[in-house]
């Protein structure tokens, strides 16, 4: 199962790269004429999601080297531990949504800390593997199209972040520590 | 909501900076923000142009209108306001797959392809309309089926069975979806 979905993952794109142009012969398009005016407004794209970006990479890094991440890991962790979630993993959590980069730091140490497959290891691994970096693509996919009210799309975003979060904890305890 | 959140995160930063008597890190980490998400925009440009590029190739073929109309019964559930038959349609599925897939780089592109769809049938241009919110909350839950990166991270740390966690990722990441198009549904109302 997994190696099919590998497989598919490896071949998507090119297959995506040479199917697309032979449709569009067969069918008549100016395939070069329709690429470039396509291109040229992707390149508007990239450019008007910029301030956006920034917004929100300034707050994200001030809240972060701050040391405030550390102060909300306190606070939630009496909250996490009626769960009977480590510790160990709230840092995780917390920056997953925020940083992609940052993330996969974080989880690189603690799989270094603690080891890839121990209980930390494994719930932090699942945690990683199973939410997105929610406001980069809150920013980025909103900021793209100039939309500035997002309305439920944010307290879903979040409320999916959580039970990710959540049900990785559960599961991976359920699964890996009979 | 959004605002809230902005300024509390820079207001309490400031705020525990102060605390500790290191207000310079405001500054610092200002402008390493601000660098950082230049970068990253810039670093998007090619790729964005390229993906926009081959999609408007397929949709000048009529390529987008055939995948909307192959997978109706399920956008018709989840996006009741899109016409069937429009465009938005084939780039909200091609960007969805590629988040299945895990194609990492396209994936911002085309779903940036399918929020330009989406507001070409938005009568408020400033504010997300249903069908926006249901798309990016979906993908902002994360969709990946492999967690192809964890994987290699797993491998790298010296993990005895690096895909161990394939099958809890996919548990948990069907339960944050599920729990994304649940609140969506929800809150459309109190948020009109």
């Amino acid at each position: 199962m997994i190696s099919i979905i590998n497989t598919i993952s490896a071949w998507a794109i090119p297959v995506m790269l040479i199917g697309i142009p032979v449709i569009g012969l067969a069918r008549g398009v100016k395939v070069y004429e329709s690429f470039v005016e396509g291109a040229k407004e992707g390149f508007a794209t990239a450019i008007r999601i910029v301030p956006f970006l920034v917004a929100m990479f300034v707050a994200i890094k001030v809240f972060q080297q701050s040391g405030m991440m550390g102060v909300i890991t306190k606070l939630i962790s009496p909250l996490t531990s009626i769960f009977k979630i480590p510790d160990e993993v709230i840092p995780l959590a917390l920056i997953r949504p925020l940083s992609g980069s940052g993330a996969l730091g974080v989880l690189a140490s603690i799989l270094e800390t603690y080891g890839p497959d121990s209980l930390i290891g494994l719930m932090a691994s699942t945690i990683q593997g199973s939410t997105e970096t929610t406001f980069y693509v809150l920013t980025v996919y909103f900021g793209a199209v100039g939309v500035r009210k997002v309305r439920q799309a944010l307290p879903a975003a979040v409320a999916a972040d959580i039970a990710g979060f959540l049900v990785a904890a559960l599961i991976v305890t359920l699964v890996f520590s009979g | 909501m959004i605002n809230i959140i902005w300024f509390a995160m820079l207001a309490s930063g400031v705020l525990a900076a102060a605390v500790q008597g290191d207000i310079q890190l405001v500054t610092r980490a200002t402008i390493e923000g601000a660098e950082e998400a230049v970068k990253i925009a810039l670093g998007l440009i090619g790729i964005i142009a390229f993906w926009s590029g081959l999609m408007k190739i397929a949709e000048d073929a009529g390529l987008m209108k055939l995948i909307a109309k192959l997978m109706r019964p399920l956008t018709r559930v989840l996006f009741p306001e899109v016409p069937p038959d429009h465009p938005a349609v084939g780039a909200v599925l091609l960007a969805m797959s590629a988040n299945i897939l895990g194609l990492g780089n396209a994936c911002t592109p085309l779903g940036i392809k399918a929020m330009e769809e989406l507001q070409t049938l938005n009568p408020n241009k400033d504010t997300a309309s249903n069908s926006m919110c249901t798309f990016v909350a979906i993908t902002a839950s994360s969709l990946t089926l492999i967690p192809t990166t964890v994987i290699a991270f797993r491998t790298a740390a010296g993990s005895a069975n690096p895909t161990a966690v394939v099958g809890t990722t996919i548990v948990a990441t069907t339960a944050s979806t599920l729990a994304a198009i649940i609140v969506d549904r929800l809150l459309r109302k109190p948020y009109l």
